[in-house]
């Protein structure tokens, strides 16, 4: 093939273990380019969770019978893989199973924020914020008459750190920062927002939704007090999604929901809670879901986190440099050669990007149209919507050709 | 490659699309409404004249920005409702407005088509005092 990428993975073997990407639409094969939104799954994955049904399904913690309790090992093994994933030293007690990014979030804002903040403490975003993060705090900011500020991003994409250090105070009680953006693709100095929260005193909440499923993260490296991410954007299943927290906060903090599984004893006046992680997992929690993300995370360390990481930028980079040729293509976020997450957003001069999305389709081009869950960085933007292709590690560059081939279609029938 | 496939966009809705009929605003309408499809960011304007006894549309003008079904829609929407007795504006269905198009449309862009339509009836209503709302808003489920 010769191409650049086929150095850094062999995408024509992985691709094997993705048959999805052999459906063909109206006689063309798919085009897979919403990764941002929800990976594929591979096979590994796919017979892990067959298998887990086919001989290991029954309820965890709570059966003394065999089935119950290669359950509950496995159940438990997967917040330690998942942990090992991410650099948490702290094991499975650092790592709670959620349903995904958003409820990680909706935890952290109520088991602390709600019992936490009030008029006098201001929590810290950035304007390019998914709406799972900033939608959250404000209302929580409501409830508790704490006041958002938000980072400003330049017009190169990236946050202005002056401003940051601005208006991160001693006031600050949590910054929550996306780590890598899904619309401008914008990776963010998260570490050193870390550093600067915690001169404050703050918390620092990382978003890691679009991070973790394609680039080395280390919680312990970045020094982030939480972090968020979802197993459906990183080769899982849908249903599941994970906060880290460090220890000893999650130590201090209530519990989120109420009910079985998270609680030790229980009289008629009171109750007291379970260890870690389980005080923060109510009810039957999500035991397959959690035993193949960890099968998840086996399928990319094999691969390479790293290696992952340069194959996305570089068909980004490819795909900006594409786009960028015809004069009539707006691109956001960081310019060609700075670094980005695997995805672009654009728009074309002359279709809005839901006709473009819609006939993309015919070619069986699968993007994704819209606000991308970040409204008030479009209205920045000064666009309502923004079409965004975004990739994975079975991407290649001639599906990039073909994306470019299909706008120039779309620019023909609008011309 | 595909274009011939691109059902949804016939060189009707693109002619409407790109050549509107009735753009603009009128001097004194009867009613002027606004709505919006906030996913999409689509965004009309119309303004609408009945005759004297108000049981007829006379004239109607539209503004708007969006994607091309909420625009063409909107355009040809404008012709159609012409010379129409406000009791079939009120009638008037998404099943109208795919017939009015002449094309099917994709279920996650019906609310692109029916913006207008939904502007046009909401005016009607406000004015004839059977609705109180500031703005048409066009949700998931319409
Ligand atoms: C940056 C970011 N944060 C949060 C989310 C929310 O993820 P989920 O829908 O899995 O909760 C997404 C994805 O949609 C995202 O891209």
């Amino acid at each position: 093939m010769g191409h650049a990428e086929s150095e850094l993975l062999d995408v024509e073997r992985i691709r094997e273990d993705f048959p999805i990407l052999q459906r063909e639409f109206g006689g063309e094969q798919v085009v897979y380019l919403d990764n941002a939104a929800t990976t594929q799954t591979p096979e590994p994955v796919v017979e892990t969770i067959a298998d887990y049904y086919r001989t290991t399904n029954a309820n965890v913690h709570r059966g003394l019978h065999q089935l119950s309790q290669e359950a509950s090992v496995a159940y438990e093994d997967a917040h330690d893989r998942v942990a090992e994933f991410i650099g948490a030293s702290g094991e499975r007690e650092e790592i709670i199973f959620t349903k995904n990014t958003t409820e990680s979030e909706n935890l952290v804002a109520y088991a602390w924020g709600l019992n936490e903040l009030g008029p006098e403490d201001e929590v810290v975003l950035t304007e390019m914020e998914h709406h799972a993060s900033l939608v959250t705090w404000q209302q929580i900011a409501k409830k508790t008459g704490a006041t958002c500020r938000y980072i400003s991003v330049d017009e190169d994409g990236t946050l202005d750190m002056d401003h940051a250090r601005e208006i991160i105070t001693d006031d600050t009680a949590m910054v929550s920062v996306v780590h890598v953006s899904n619309t401008l693709g914008t990776v963010n100095p998260v570490s050193e927002l870390a550093d600067i929260a915690h001169d404050h005193d703050s918390y620092i909440f990382v978003d890691g939704a679009q991070s973790v499923p394609n680039r080395p993260v280390d919680v312990e490296a970045i020094d982030a007090d939480f972090l968020a991410f979802s197993g459906h954007k990183m080769a899982g299943p849908t249903g599941i999604g994970v906060l880290y927290g460090k220890k000893h906060i999650l130590e201090e903090m209530e519990p989120y929901l109420y009910g079985g599984e998270m609680i030790k004893k229980v009289t008629f006046e009171d109750a007291s809670w379970n260890d870690l992680p389980w005080k923060f997992e109510a009810g039957t929690p999500v035991i397959c879901q959690g035993i193949a993300l960890a099968e998840a995370c086996d399928y990319l360390d094999d691969i390479g986190m790293e290696r992952i990481q340069r194959h996305e930028e570089q068909l980004a980079q490819y795909t900006l440099e594409q786009l960028r040729e015809e004069g009539d293509v707006e691109t956001y976020g960081p310019s060609v050669g700075t670094e980005r997450g695997g995805l672009v957003s654009f728009n074309l001069d002359s279709v809005h990007a839901h006709d473009l999305s819609s006939i993309l389709n015919d070619s069986a081009v699968a993007i994704r149209a819209g606000d991308h869950c970040t409204q008030p960085l479009h209205d920045k933007m000064g666009v309502p919507a923004s079409a965004r292709a975004s990739f994975y590690i079975y991407n290649t560059r001639e599906e990039v050709d073909k994306l470019v081939s299909a706008i120039d279609d779309a620019r023909q029938l609008f011309a | 490659m595909g274009i011939g496939g691109s059902d949804m966009y016939r060189q009707q809705i693109l002619d409407h699309y790109k050549n509107p009929r009735n753009y603009g605003e009128i001097e004194d309408p009867t009613f002027t409404h606004i709505g919006e499809n906030p996913m999409c960011g689509d965004e009309i304007r119309m303004d609408v004249v009945l005759d004297e006894d108000e049981e007829t549309i006379e004239q109607v003008a539209f503004q708007g920005d969006g994607c091309a079904i909420s625009q063409a829609s909107a355009s040809m929407l404008s012709q159609e409702l012409a010379g129409m007795a406000v009791e079939d504006l009120k009638a008037m269905d998404r099943d109208d407005i795919t017939e009015m198009l002449g094309v099917d449309i994709s279920p996650m862009r019906v609310k692109c088509a029916v913006l207008a339509e939904k502007v046009a009836q909401d005016g009607a209503d406000i004015f004839f005092g059977e609705k109180d709302i500031d703005r048409t808003v066009t949700e998931d489920d319409d």
